[in-house]
């Protein structure tokens, strides 16, 4: 944010709000990281710190819901100013909404079980996780680095994270198909497939919302969709 | 960098400022005080039937912009004014013009409310009055009751309209001087500062009233407040030593100046 506001409080105040994203982002790329490690490890102590992490993720949202909404009646911000607020409580949702999803596949880890079965059915969304970090990460790194144009690449490699899950869904279902008894683990499975999916999708919203902070322009708002699963893959 | 280019281009083409109906054009304007030059090659429209907000630090040109949209700076001895200004496309610095009559088509609010020394009634009367707008008696009583009614004063003056306007609180007697400049059928409404000496009810109350204003004259007006530029105009003009920096709609002025100065301006960066 260039140049000092006249009143130095103000300055401090929006510095506070853009520490608290980034440290959500930080946070909410940890809670994914170890909830897919948890998932493919069946490291169900792992499983349970996420779980107690998704507290601490909420409990900064709110903080950060009080800071903004306190600044706005405080400040009546302006242009870049306004547009880093309102930007904050969007990208504060998406990550708050991200733990939720990390926590989501830590609770399913006991469900799917161990086994070499087990394992070797998880290790077919691993791929689809890597990927989803990478974007999370990116997403995260270029909003703190302020770099809009890396955003609008990295909301455009969301494709691939809907080709990968397309993917996991058709093999999860061979699985399924081949032997009834890994319906249930393969049912948890898909639903943090889908989970993996979803953060992908918030992620790209906090891609579109950090544009926005940074250059006071929304994206187009055609993006590619290549998700089949609720089209051509249900049917199949 | 294709992707890129395409999204350049689609901001391009939303970005398109719409087409001003312009009731006022200024072209070229540049305004001296004695020796000392007050505005620059100033360039703007004044959309016909919109509000248009002048904002500026101190001294940055707004109020003298302003005060040449009905030649009030030809009061000032040492002002001169070199450029082109229109109404309806008349130059209005033509030296055939009638100055009296261009201030009846384009009014003026001051920053202090400043009634006559007369009664309500007469303060509004008294435009009507000297430009022959009204045959009658009666005529005239329906002008002052239908101005009054306009800047949204009548209801509470009605039973005292032959009181003196000075007894009225600053927010009324605001507004009896709006009702005053109607009562000429102005085309064109200026406004300087019109809330800064009032308190945030009685500014509310002329916020609410530019608001209706708005649907029969063309109104501009200078403000300090960024927050009254943003909650009554469409169009938003930002002056900063004298040259017109940034002129736009009102919300892209304030979500996203394209300006570097304006941006500091309106977040509050220098003053």
């Amino acid at each position: 944010m260039a140049g000092q506001h006249i009143v130095a409080s103000f300055d401090e105040e929006l510095g506070q709000i853009d520490r608290l994203i980034r440290d959500m982002g930080d946070l909410a790329q940890a809670m994914v990281t170890a909830a897919t490690q948890s998932l493919l490890d069946n490291d169900v102590p792992l499983a349970q710190r996420v779980i107690s992490d998704d507290v601490v993720m909420d409990a900064r949202q709110r903080e950060l819901d009080e800071r903004a909404i306190a600044l706005i009646a405080k400040r009546q911000p302006m242009a870049q100013d306004l547009r880093a607020v309102v930007g904050a409580i969007r990208m504060a949702s998406d990550l708050e909404r991200i733990g939720d999803l990390a926590k989501n596949i830590s609770k399913r880890v006991s469900a799917v079980g161990q086994g070499a079965m087990q394992r070797k059915l998880s290790h077919s969304i691993d791929g689809m996780a890597q990927l989803v970090r990478a974007q999370l990460a990116g997403v995260i790194d270029n909003y703190v680095g302020r770099n809009p144009q890396a955003l609008v690449t990295l909301r455009a490699d969301d494709e691939n994270i809907d080709v990968q899950y397309t993917a996991v869904f058709r093999e999860l279902l061979t699985y399924m198909m081949e032997d009834p008894r890994n319906i249930t683990a393969c049912t948890h499975l898909l639903f943090c497939a889908k989970n993996l999916e979803r953060i992908g999708d918030h992620a790209t919203n906090i891609a579109e919302n950090a544009y926005y902070v940074m250059v006071g322009q929304q994206l187009p708002l055609h993006r590619p969709k290549l998700d089949e699963t609720s089209i051509s893959g249900a049917s199949a | 960098m294709n992707q890129m280019t395409e999204i350049a281009l689609e901001h391009a083409i939303t970005n398109v400022a719409p087409q001003v109906n312009a009731k006022m054009r200024g072209r070229d304007v540049n305004v001296f005080y004695g020796a000392k030059q007050a505005l620059f090659d100033v360039n703007l429209d004044i959309g016909e039937r919109q509000v248009t907000s002048l904002i500026g630090p101190s001294g940055c040109g707004k109020s003298t912009f302003l005060r040449c949209l009905n030649r009030m700076n030809d009061t000032i001895d040492i002002a001169r004014m070199v450029g082109d200004i229109t109404l309806d496309g008349q130059d209005i610095y033509d030296p055939k013009i009638d100055v009296v009559e261009l201030r009846a088509r384009v009014g003026m609010v001051f920053q202090k409310p400043n009634p006559f020394p007369k009664s309500i009634f007469e303060n509004v009367a008294y435009g009507p009055k000297i430009h022959g707008l009204a045959s009658n008696k009666t005529d005239l009583e329906e002008i002052v009751v239908t101005s009054l009614k306009k800047a949204s004063l009548f209801d509470e003056v009605k039973d005292r309209l032959h009181e003196p306007g000075t007894g009225l609180s600053g927010g009324q007697q605001q507004r009896l001087c709006i009702a005053r400049a109607i009562a000429v059928s102005p085309e064109v409404i200026l406004m300087d500062e019109p809330c800064s000496a009032l308190d945030p009810i009685a500014t509310a109350k002329i916020e609410e009233l530019i608001d209706e204003l708005r649907a029969n004259f063309t109104i501009v007006i200078v403000t300090h407040s960024m927050q009254q530029a943003a909650r009554v105009s469409q169009r938003t003009a930002f002056f900063h030593l004298g040259i017109l920096v940034e002129e736009g709609a009102t919300e892209q002025i304030f979500t996203a100046p394209s300006d570097k100065r304006t941006q500091d301006y309106v977040t509050g960066r220098f003053g």
